[in-house]
């Protein structure tokens, strides 16, 4: 008790005020026990009230935290992209999604066994580009094989989506055999799988799809997309040519589930990729994760029907005004588009998505980033817990 | 998922009277909407006017209290209510109470520094679809680590602050100090630790304001914190189970979604408190002189992980547009109701005087691109009349894609709606995403079709400079 008398009592009454009056009231303990808990001002009220002292335990109440371990019936099916020479393809690696046990990102229940993965887009025709995304492809708008290299070799995609949008009758309505030969041209420029994109026009769809399946038979690409209006002559393809195939529905799980149903006529689970669309941050999001979110629990409970793993086209955060309109009181652009992108990646990543088809460079290296920060549950070192209520942030930042 | 009570658990412990003070016909009928979170218990007034229903009362509010308890910050219209949580996906029910984003201010900042940073905290803003977007709160950090220093900064901020504030120090010298000066704004108290709980949490009890209990990194010492806290008889807890950023960023979100997992499904009624989350941390790697571009990119992917994985309230310090729109517009999604149907009604509607010579403009009946577009035409203060398709809740781009959206449909919206009835000229303002089907649309509808912005922020000069009446 000698040590309590120390030169900080003398501003007591500004710290604490009225502080010593509330406590000493009805209760008897040992003075010994008290020292641990409670502090030297306390003690000398504690000495002049005699035998009365606080109320509150005098040391820590030990407890235990039990892990909320759920049960899950079923397994997300693994679905792999890309074939090696080995394989029959001439991909130097390929990747596999899905395989999950657990929800996602859930470490205490389980790791994921398959990290999602990034496609980069390629367009085989020059298109109009927020930018914010032009600025770091100019160089190659025309030329799709030139394009693929930069988004592997310089912005580390793990696959490329070749988008033929000139196929489309309304823009260049580029045959299905002269859209195959850009194909042939970009499995030759890179090595990593391929993912090939329709225009999204009923006619063309299933012949260019069907056609690009057909030459790049042995190399086991997604083709995009089976929707519930084009699938008959995509699925065909796909088995006949080995390839994997993304269903593709509108924010409609039963329609997904539908979709999925007739899609296993030609093709195995290993096959089959999904897709209940991705709208964008602030203009749908929630739709886009709440869909993914229950096909994953839906699967892992035992719904067979929606057992596969899923894809975003992530790219159409750039729908929204605030990533690419010009607004100086918003920030600059070249933030603001990137960061769209990523926080709309961030939330469905967190939902369960499992492939993701990107477009800006800074955004494509954050969900690389996310995938390697989140997929262990490490031992945090203490002093990576920063005290941040004292630490000094440079003002005006 | 925890058991939520139903109508018929809620039913017996109601007065039975049928008095219609709570605005309904009778006690199962609020029974009913209580089961369903849309009405509170203290709308039943006779429960806590009677002292013969004192009983039922006590049980009732252990009944229908949420697995997650809501805290209240600060006082009057400005309070921030966090936690409330009843579920832990939001497709099970939808969740309550929004993230709270809490500001930093520094409490080495003099008295015009200080009331500068408040103003621009609380004047931060974004009009989002029709609603306002703003921050909640203010988070006094005790950089000083004087206790004076701290208190007088508190004192400063309570006197002209509208918003709730945190006072944040890890020494419980500067808590009791600050805690004295503004109690009576009821501040949120961060924080009491392994080492100083005993201390803080008089100062709680004392001017029964929350607390915030932080043992980073380790759920047993949590559990271990929170059960003293509420030994001690704190009331009003908010768990922080620590924040790291980068390669702890997987710890980080596993410890809170674990926390609201045993809360939610295992109902681990100890546990049942708000969680907070600190991207404000990854500050402490920042340098003076560096770009902090990089930082304020770290603090948006805390703030997002957390906003998304079970954060009640949030501290940060980035107040760009750039760094909160994504953040704010995150939170306004993931809180969306998710009963909110994809569709809204289609239909034919008039915006300010619009009469036969006004603008005629169509788009599709997804909800999201309904509410953009009538607030781009009501921001833009023009007479116009806007027909929405039914697409079966498709936005613009992917009705086109998916042929939800097709020239014939359009062509059957405008007779339904009897367009031509109530509209002089016969041009038809089509979505600039829809440019493909305008010349079909043409022949279908025989209106001539003017290719609107491909935008809807794009209407109000589109209107304003009568564009679609150019040839």
């Amino acid at each position: 008790m000698t040590a309590d008398k120390d030169e900080k009592t003398t501003s007591l009454d500004d710290m604490f005020g009225d502080f010593a009056e509330l406590i000493l009231e009805n209760v008897t303990i040992e003075l010994d026990e008290l020292r641990l808990a409670i502090r030297p001002m306390v003690q000398q009220a504690a000495r002049s009230v005699g035998q009365s002292a606080l109320a509150v335990p005098k040391s820590l109440i030990t407890s235990k935290f039990e892990a909320p371990i759920g049960e899950y019936s079923s397994i997300i099916h693994e679905v792999t992209i890309g074939a090696t020479k080995g394989e029959g393809g001439t991909r130097s690696s390929t990747l596999t999604i899905g395989g999950h046990t657990t929800p996602a990102w859930d470490l205490f229940q389980s790791v994921p066994k398959n990290p999602p993965v990034v496609s980069a887009d390629v367009f085989d025709m020059k298109i109009s580009l927020a930018k914010a995304v032009k600025m770091h492809y100019k160089e190659v708008l025309e030329d799709p094989a030139e394009w693929a290299k930069l988004c592997v070799n310089k912005y580390g995609a793990d696959a490329i989506t070749l988008h033929l949008i000139s196929t489309d009758r309304l823009l260049k309505d580029t045959s299905p055999n002269d859209a195959a030969k850009v194909v042939e041209d970009v499995l030759q420029a890179v090595k990593v799988p391929i993912l090939i994109g329709s225009a999204g026009d009923p006619v063309k769809d299933g012949p260019v799809l069907a056609k690009a399946a057909e030459v790049c038979e042995g190399e086991n690409v997604l083709l995009c997309s089976a929707t519930v209006d084009v699938y008959e002559e995509i699925a065909e393809a796909a088995k006949k040519y080995d390839h994997v195939v993304l269903s593709w529905t509108s924010l409609d799980i039963n329609q997904q589930k539908e979709l999925n149903r007739r899609l296993v006529d030609w093709l195995r689970p290993e096959q089959i990729v999904i897709d209940p669309t991705t709208a964008a941050l602030g203009y749908g999001l929630e739709y886009a994760f709440t869909m993914m979110q229950r096909m994953r629990l839906g699967g892992l409970l035992g719904d067979n029907e929606l057992q596969y793993p899923i894809s975003s086209g992530t790219t159409n955060a750039w729908a929204a005004r605030e990533a690419w309109m010009k607004a100086p009181e918003l920030g600059p652009r070249e933030l603001r588009g990137p960061i769209w992108e990523s926080v709309t990646a961030l939330a469905l990543l967190l939902a369960g998505n499992d492939l993701f088809m990107m477009l800006h460079p800074a955004a494509i290296k954050t969900v690389h980033d996310l995938v390697n920060w989140l997929k262990e549950h490490r031992k945090v070192p203490e002093e990576d817990y920063h005290d941040w209520t004292s630490i000094s942030i440079p003002e005006g930042v | 998922m925890a058991k939520l009570p139903g109508p018929l658990d809620i039913y017996p412990l109601l007065p039975g009277t049928n008095c219609e003070e709570c605005g309904e016909k009778n006690c199962m009928a609020f029974a009913t909407k209580m089961a369903e979170h849309t009405v509170k218990i203290t709308d039943c007034t006779p429960l806590y006017a009677e002292a013969k229903y004192a009983k039922k009362l006590a049980k009732l509010d252990v009944l229908v209290r949420p697995p997650v308890r809501e805290v209240v910050i600060g006082t009057g219209d400005n309070a921030a209510a966090i936690g409330g949580k009843l579920v832990l996906y939001r497709h099970d029910l939808r969740y309550s109470n929004e993230t709270s984003f809490f500001v930093d201010i520094q409490d080495t900042l003099d008295n015009e520094g200080l009331s500068k940073r408040v103003k621009a905290i609380e004047d931060w803003t974004y009009v989002y679809i029709g609603q306002d977007l703003r921050l909640d709160g203010i988070a006094l950090r005790g950089v000083s680590k004087d206790p004076q220093t701290f208190a007088k900064a508190a004192k400063h901020i309570a006197g002209i602050a509208n918003f709730p504030i945190a006072l944040c120090s890890l020494d419980p010298k500067m808590l009791a100090t600050a805690a004295n000066a503004i109690a009576d704004k009821r501040p949120l108290l961060y924080a009491a630790t392994m080492d100083t709980w005993a201390e803080v949490s008089e100062i709680a009890t004392k001017h029964n304001l929350p607390l915030v209990a932080y043992a980073p990194g380790n759920l047993d010492d949590v559990a271990t914190l929170v059960n003293t806290l509420r030994a001690v008889g704190v009331e009003d807890i908010v768990i922080d189970p620590g924040t790291a950023s980068k390669a702890g960023l997987g710890t980080t979100v596993d410890n809170l979604t674990q926390l609201r997992r045993a809360s939610t499904v295992n109902e681990v009624e100890s546990l049942g408190y708000p969680i907070l989350g600190s991207p404000i941390s990854v500050w402490a790697d920042h340098k003076e002189g560096e770009a902090p571009e990089l930082t304020k990119w770290d603090e948006v992917l805390v703030a997002s992980a957390q906003i998304v994985r079970y954060s009640d309230i949030i501290i940060i310090h980035s107040l760009d547009m750039w760094t909160n729109l994504p953040t704010t517009f995150l939170r306004s999604n993931i809180y969306t109701d998710p009963v909110k149907p994809v569709a809204v009604e289609a239909g034919f509607f008039k915006y300010g005087n619009a009469g036969p010579d006004s603008p005629v403009m169509y788009t599709t009946n997804f909800t999201l691109t309904f509410f953009t577009v009538e607030s781009d035409i009501k921001q833009c203060n023009v007479d116009a009349w806007l027909l929405t398709v039914d697409t079966e809740g498709m936005s613009v781009q992917s009705a086109v894609a998916g042929r939800k959206l097709t020239a014939d449909k359009v062509a059957e919206t405008l007779v339904e709606y009897g367009v031509a009835e109530k509209i002089n000229h016969r041009i038809l303002i089509s979505p600039g995403m829809a440019a493909r089907i305008s010349g079909e649309t043409e022949e279908s509808s025989g209106w001539t079709v003017k290719v609107g912005p491909k935008d809807s922020s794009g209407i109000p000069k589109y209107l304003q400079q009568g564009m679609w009446k150019e040839e």
